[in-house]
């Protein structure tokens, strides 16, 4: 489905991503997981078009997509829910929804338009109750719904989440998750960035570290969860303390 | 049959980019967290940055035995000793032997890739298999053992030895598969028939034999007495022990676990690549090992890959089975001995002279080794008695250091030849 090669991002003087390679096959939910400034978010970034990769490629189905504008990548079905939501916030819930649709509009997919509103209902009852709502007025975990709703309107296959854990409250955090569970159970393939490596790695296939740009360990998910190098500088797990 | 089909039948294409991966990300891990790569990788003017492709690992200085012993014990962990779960060393046990270790995920790997190579070899959950390998720090025992028991296999951990004990918990345990070096396969095979017994008393169906050189004649000759289905596999306790590589029922080569090791060919001499399919020494660099990383180690080991498919739908390309050697290293009932170590127990022997001769022929199925060593003349001339004890002394010592039984015979100074230059100081009779 995407296949990475060497991919080296930076600003200006600065290399945020070195020789970056990695693959997520159709299906899977794959992590990418790190602290603060590893260029996690970069890559998604980078992925969907954003930002231009100073060398590597970027496939997507088997196609260089490194040099792509982002709406084209969006019509090949690589959608991105960016970092801290960005929903339109003066804009009422439905009609953010609507716009996630614009290449199917495009298309003149009217019809397949209202039926996969009809569709984001369902999974996100809570859309619907506040459908005419302007989206700035919704919590986190509801704009966050409201973000993956969105990204789900262009249909695509591959969807890339970017920490849509964040400022959440632990329980809404779990219903994130699951969501993300359901959404691979319904046959999306998705690319996890998250600081939340515990809960990401749960629910994910294979999993990569990130660590100052450059993967360090790259395995599954449940490998990587018994790695206890990941379980001490991710995990939060003070192994030290159980030694005692 | 497959244990890992996803894997072992992946695409070559995938496989690629899997393989890219894990170097990227093996290589970020030892600059990080081992000195002594983070040393050579700075001498060589290569930054893992720099890797683009498969190729550019040529550009990494190889990793030799010797360098092992130089961080004897732990110095090449790339992760502290408390995530280690195992340790082994290779064997041919001396002060300076090699140790390695393995994290948790590490034995679990393990574990797995023995389970490919013995489902190739024909086991399932229903067979009952007999380790004959020793038990201890060399790791074929335990590397066969854990995989067996993923199977979900019965397994019985035997151990090497006691050759009458090994037959009768065949017979009686109704042991399906026979696990062990060839020679030592060999060796109750001709026993039992000595001692007459009936091969169809036995439930044995297949033997998966390693840690030495064999051939085809060998392997015709086990599956006769046998009766068996006996398939080679390949390993070494540097890169991970067995598993590395291992063949299917075809028994035309050992598919290697190229997901987890990356293998070249050089020629010994310039260190540079042979053409495709030619022979030279296989170079390995482990892709996924968390607590012992090896990048570019020279096995010493020659051979030659097969690229082209193989009928069983493996993916993973084949070697051909080990065809010798390109150091001294003797294989001598699967210990690995190196002349020099004979050497160094000799000069701390007072009355011997540091020359020195090993002989070693195959007596039936198992090697024996002599030792032909120069004394002085005062012991040469001297009571009987006190030549017995010396010969005790070496025998012992050797023994002890280096894992195997050796005659020794005792010569008159000057009586062995000499050489100008490189000493011959092998002789191998044994005809591989």
């Amino acid at each position: 489905m995407l296949k990475i090669r060497n991919l080296d991002v930076g600003y200006g003087s600065l290399n945020v991503l070195r020789h970056v390679s990695l693959h997520v096959n159709p299906g899977e939910i794959v992590t990418i997981i790190g602290a603060n400034g590893a260029g996690k978010t970069t890559l998604l970034r980078t992925i969907s078009g954003l930002m231009r990769a100073r060398d590597g490629q970027v496939r997507f189905q088997d196609e260089d997509i490194s040099s792509e504008p982002a709406e084209r990548i969006v019509f090949r079905g690589c959608s991105l829910v960016p970092e801290g939501r960005q929903v339109f916030a003066t804009m009422p819930v439905r009609e953010n929804l609507l716009l996630g649709a614009y290449v199917q509009y495009r298309r003149g997919r009217h019809e397949q338009v209202r039926q996969d509103l009809e569709y984001i209902y369902r999974i996100f009852p809570v859309l619907k109750q506040r459908e005419h709502q302007f989206a700035g007025t919704l919590s986190g975990g509801e704009q966050q719904m409201l973000a993956i709703g969105r990204a789900l309107m262009s249909r695509p296959s591959l969807i890339m989440l970017d920490e849509p854990s964040m400022g959440l409250a632990p329980l809404i955090v779990k219903d994130i998750f699951a969501i993300i569970g359901r959404l691979r159970d319904q046959g999306k393939t998705v690319l996890l960035v998250e600081q939340n490596a515990r809960s990401a790695l749960r629910i994910a296939n294979r999993g990569y570290v990130l660590e100052t740009g450059r993967i360090i360990l790259e395995g599954a998910a449940e490998d990587l969860l018994a790695n206890r190098e990941i379980q001490r500088a991710y995990l939060g797990k003070d192994l030290d303390a159980e030694n005692r | 049959m497959y244990w890992q089909p996803e894997n072992e039948r992946m695409d070559r294409k995938e496989l690629e980019q899997l393989q890219l991966e894990r170097l990227a990300s093996t290589l970020n891990r030892v600059y990080l967290n081992v000195p002594f790569y983070r040393r050579k990788f700075d001498e060589a003017g290569f930054n893992p940055d720099d890797l683009r492709s498969l190729d550019d690992l040529r550009r990494l200085p190889f990793t030799v035995k010797s360098d092992l012993r130089q961080n004897y014990p732990y110095g090449l962990f790339a992760v502290p000793l408390r995530e280690v779960v195992r340790v082994h060393a290779s064997s041919g046990t001396t002060g300076m032997s090699t140790v390695v270790g393995y994290t948790k995920n590490d034995i679990k790997t393990w574990s797995n890739l023995v389970g490919r190579i013995l489902v190739a070899g024909g086991i399932t959950a229903d067979d009952v298999i007999q380790i004959s390998f020793n038990y201890g720090l060399f790791t074929g025992a335990f590397g066969l053992h854990y995989g067996a028991e993923l199977v979900g296999a019965s397994v019985i951990p035997m151990s090497s030895g006691n050759t009458k004990r090994q037959i009768q918990i065949l017979q009686d345990f109704k042991t399906t598969a026979l696990v062990g070096t060839p020679s030592y396969a060999m060796l109750i095979a001709d026993t039992m028939i000595e001692m007459g017994i009936n091969r169809n008393s036995l439930s044995l169906k297949w033997g998966l034999f390693g840690a030495e050189p064999w051939t085809d004649a060998m392997r015709r000759e086990l599956q006769d007495k046998l009766k068996i289905t006996a398939t080679d596999n390949y390993g070494l306790s540097e890169v991970m022990g067995p598993g590395v590589a291992g063949e299917c029922l075809e028994r035309n080569g050992l598919h290697i676990a190229e997901d987890h090791f990356l293998v070249e060919v050089v020629d010994p001499n310039t260190l540079q690549p042979v053409a495709p399919g030619e022979i030279g020494e296989l170079v390995i660099t482990t892709l996924t090992k968390e607590a012992f990383p090896m990048i570019r180690y020279r096995t010493r080991d020659l051979t030659r890959l097969m690229a082209e498919p193989c009928p069983c739908g493996r993916t993973m390309r084949r070697m051909a089975r080990v065809m010798g050697r390109t150091d001294d290293m003797l294989i001598i009932r699967g210990v690995n001995v190196f002349p020099s170590q004979i050497e160094a127990v000799l000069f701390d022997i007072e009355g011997t002279e540091p020359h020195y001769q090993i002989v070693i022929d195959r007596k039936g199925a198992l090697d024996e080794a002599t030792v032909l060593v120069e004394v002085s003349e005062q012991i040469f001339f001297d009571q009987m008695k006190k030549q017995t004890e010396l010969k005790e002394t070496i025998r012992k010592r050797i023994a002890s250091e280096l894992g195997i039984s050796a005659e020794i015979k005792l010569v008159e100074k000057k009586s062995l030849e000499r050489f100008e230059g490189k000493a011959k100081r092998v002789i191998d009779n044994r005809k591989l």
